[in-house]
C-alpha cells in the first residue's frame, strides 16, 4: 500500500514537472540566477502584458519579483526619469526634452490603436471623423442628430497624462477643443468600465483592451481593430514604450529582453497587440 | 530629584507639541513656494477664481475648489442627521438589543476599504441616478451620497463615545427631576457633549474634503464649476491625483500646490470655526 502511495506520488510529481510552464521555455531561462526585484510602473495600456510576463517569471523563478502598476504614460515617464521605478511604461514616444532630461532608453516593443467605443446598447456604429471632433468638441451633444436614441451623449476622456489620449486627440480629433463637459477616467480599464455601464457614453481605448462589453465604432468606415492596425487602414495608432533610464542593466535588462523573445511577443499578440517582431 | 524628571518629561512634550506645530507651518510654506510660479505675473487672483484650460494657458483652480465645496457640503448634510440620529440610537433611545447590533454594525463600516464603497457606486448608484435623474449618472449626488455613507461612521462613533462619556450623575439628577429619556438627551446629554460631537464633525469633514478615490470614481472629474446636483464635478483632491504626473516644471504641475494650499485653508477654516463656536458655548454659563 505504502509502495503504491509512493509510486503515486513519483508519477504525480514527474507529471506536475513536465506540465509546469518552466519546463521547456527557452525565453524564461534568461532569469536562471537572477534575483531581486523588478519595479514597473506607468502606461495602462501595458498591464495586461506586463502581468503575464511577470506571473510567467515569478512562477518559474521564486527569487524575482515583479510589480506592475498603472498611472498613466506621464507617470510612467517622470517616475523611471526620477528612478523610483526601474522601468516606466508609456503610450507615447517619450518628447525629445524628456529622453534628454531623463536621459531615457526607449523600448518599443508592441504596437497598439487606440478606438472610439460606446456602449453595445448604442445603435451607433460608425461616425466620421468631422463627426467625432463635433461630438468631442460638445457641438454634437445628442445622439439623435446620429441615429441614436434621444439622450444625451456623455463623453468620456482621459487625463492629460495619458498616452492614449495623447494619441486620440493628435490623430483623431486633429488637436481640436475638448469640452469642458466631458468626464475624466483615470485608466483605460475606467474607461471600459464606464462606457460598458453608461448606455449613452462615448469614450476611447486601446485596441487591446476591447472585448464584448463595449462595441468599436467605425471611423471614416474602418474598424479599429488588430487586423485593420496591422495593416495600416486604421491610422490611429501608437507604439507601447517601456522606457529605462541610461541603458538597462541585470533583471531589468533581461525583463526588457524576455519582451522581445517569440514568447513575450507572443503574450503582446495574445492580450490584442501588434508585436514589433 | 523629583522636580528635574518633571522638568525632562515637560521639555520632551515641550518639543514634540513644536515640532507638529512647526511641521505644519511648513507644509504651508512649502507648499507656496513650490507654487510660486503660479502666482507671478499678477496672476495671484485668477489662479482662484479662473477657469481650468491649460492649453489656453489659463490654470484657474476655481471649478476644483467649487466641486470640492459642493461634493463636501452635501455629504456633511446628508451625514449629520443621520450620524445624530445612530448616536442617538446607540446611546440612549434604542432597546439593549438594538444598540448593540447598531453599534456593531457602525464599528464594522469603518473597516470597509473606501475602494468598495467606490464599486458600490459605481456598479450600483451610477446607474440609478442616471436612470431616474438622467445626467450622465456621475455626479456631485452620486458622490455625495457614497462620501456620507463612508464618513457616517466616523462620526457616529465620535458622536456615541462622547454622549456616552456624560458624568453620570448629571443625567441621574435630571432623571430624578422627572426628565424622560428625550429630555435628557435633548436638554442634558447633547450640550454636555458638544466638545465631542464637534471634533467629530471637524473629523468628518476633513475626510469629507481629503477624501480622493470616491469623487475620483464617482463625480466624473469635468473641469467645469457644478451649477447642480446632477452635472459632474471635480474635487481638489481627484485633480491632483489626475495632474500629478504633469511635467515637474509645467505650470500644470504647480497648480497641485494651490489646490493644496486651498485645501489647507479649508480646513483650517473649518477647524477654527467649529473651535470657536465651542469656545462661544463655553462662555455662556
Amino acid at each position: 500500500m505504502a509502495k503504491k502511495f509512493i509510486q503515486m506520488l513519483v508519477s504525480f510529481c514527474v507529471l506536475y514537472f513536465l506540465a509546469s510552464p518552466c519546463f521547456g521555455g527557452d525565453a524564461l531561462d534568461a532569469f536562471e540566477g537572477q534575483k531581486g526585484t523588478v519595479k514597473i510602473a506607468g502606461g495602462t495600456a501595458h498591464i495586461p502584458v506586463m502581468k503575464e510576463a511577470a506571473k510567467r517569471i515569478m512562477t518559474c523563478y521564486k527569487d524575482i519579483i515583479i510589480t506592475v502598476a498603472g498611472g498613466g504614460s506621464g507617470v510612467g515617464i517622470k517616475q523611471v526619469g526620477e528612478g523610483l521605478v526601474d522601468i516606466g511604461n508609456s503610450g507615447r514616444k517619450p518628447k525629445p526634452e524628456e529622453i534628454e532630461r531623463y536621459n531615457l532608453k526607449m523600448f518599443r516593443w508592441a504596437v497598439d490603436g487606440v478606438g472610439v467605443v460606446v456602449n453595445p446598447a448604442n445603435p451607433v456604429k460608425s461616425l466620421t471623423k468631422y463627426q467625432l471632433q463635433e461630438i468631442f468638441a460638445g457641438k454634437i451633444d445628442n445622439w439623435t442628430a446620429l441615429g441614436g436614441a434621444d439622450h444625451a451623449i456623455t463623453v468620456y476622456t482621459r487625463d492629460e497624462s495619458s498616452g492614449t489620449r495623447e494619441v486620440f486627440w493628435n490623430k483623431a480629433l486633429d488637436k481640436s477643443a475638448l469640452s469642458a463637459k466631458a468626464l475624466f477616467v483615470p485608466s483605460n480599464g475606467a474607461m471600459k468600465t464606464a462606457v460598458a455601464n453608461d448606455p449613452y457614453a462615448i469614450g476611447y481605448i486601446s485596441v487591446g483592451y476591447m472585448d464584448a462589453s463595449v462595441i468599436p465604432v467605425n471611423l471614416d468606415g474602418v474598424t479599429p481593430t488588430l487586423e485593420t492596425v496591422k495593416n495600416g487602414q486604421y491610422k490611429v495608432a501608437r507604439g507601447l514604450y517601456s522606457n529605462t533610464k541610461g541603458e538597462p542593466t541585470g533583471l531589468t535588462r533581461v525583463f526588457i529582453e524576455y519582451l522581445f523573445t517569440p514568447e513575450g511577443q507572443q503574450i503582446a499578440a495574445d492580450k490584442g497587440f501588434i508585436p514589433v517582431k | 530629584m523629583r522636580a528635574s524628571k518633571e522638568t525632562v518629561a515637560k521639555g520632551i512634550f515641550l518639543f514634540c507639541a513644536m515640532a507638529s506645530a512647526v511641521i505644519i507651518a511648513s507644509i504651508l510654506l512649502f507648499m507656496v513656494a513650490l507654487g510660486l510660479p503660479l502666482f507671478k505675473g499678477g496672476a495671484f487672483f485668477s489662479v482662484w477664481t479662473g477657469a481650468w484650460a491649460p492649453h489656453q494657458g489659463y490654470y484657474g483652480i476655481w471649478p476644483m475648489i467649487a466641486g470640492t465645496l459642493w461634493i463636501a457640503t452635501l455629504a456633511m448634510a446628508l451625514c449629520l442627521p443621520l450620524s445624530l440620529g445612530a448616536s442617538f440610537v446607540i446611546t440612549s433611545l434604542g432597546g439593549p438589543r438594538l444598540r448593540r447590533m447598531l453599534n456593531a454594525l457602525v464599528r464594522f463600516m469603518t473597516g470597509i476599504p473606501t475602494v468598495i464603497y467606490g464599486f458600490v457606486g459605481i456598479f450600483l448608484l451610477v446607474p440609478l441616478i442616471r436612470e431616474g435623474f438622467g445626467g450622465a449618472g456621475m455626479c456631485v449626488l452620486a458622490a455625495g451620497i457614497i462620501l456620507a455613507v463612508l464618513i457616517s461612521p466616523t462620526m457616529v462613533l465620535f458622536f456615541s463615545d462622547s454622549l456616552q462619556s456624560v458624568d453620570p450623575a448629571n443625567v441621574q439628577a435630571a432623571k430624578a427631576l422627572g426628565a424622560d429619556r428625550v429630555q435628557r438627551l435633548l436638554y442634558v446629554m447633547l450640550p454636555k457633549a458638544f466638545g465631542g460631537l464637534a471634533s467629530g464633525f471637524i473629523l468628518a469633514l476633513g475626510r469629507a474634503l481629503g477624501d480622493t478615490l470616491i469623487a475620483l470614481m464617482l463625480a466624473g472629474n469635468a473641469v467645469r464649476a457644478p451649477h447642480g446636483l446632477l452635472e459632474p464635478a471635480r474635487t481638489l483632491t481627484a485633480h491632483i491625483a489626475l495632474v500629478k504626473a504633469a511635467d515637474f516644471d509645467s505650470l500644470e504641475f504647480r497648480s497641485i500646490f494651490a489646490c493644496g494650499i486651498a485645501l489647507y485653508l479649508f480646513t483650517t477654516a473649518a477647524t477654527v470655526a467649529v473651535r470657536w463656536i465651542e469656545r462661544e458655548r463655553m462662555m455662556v454659563p
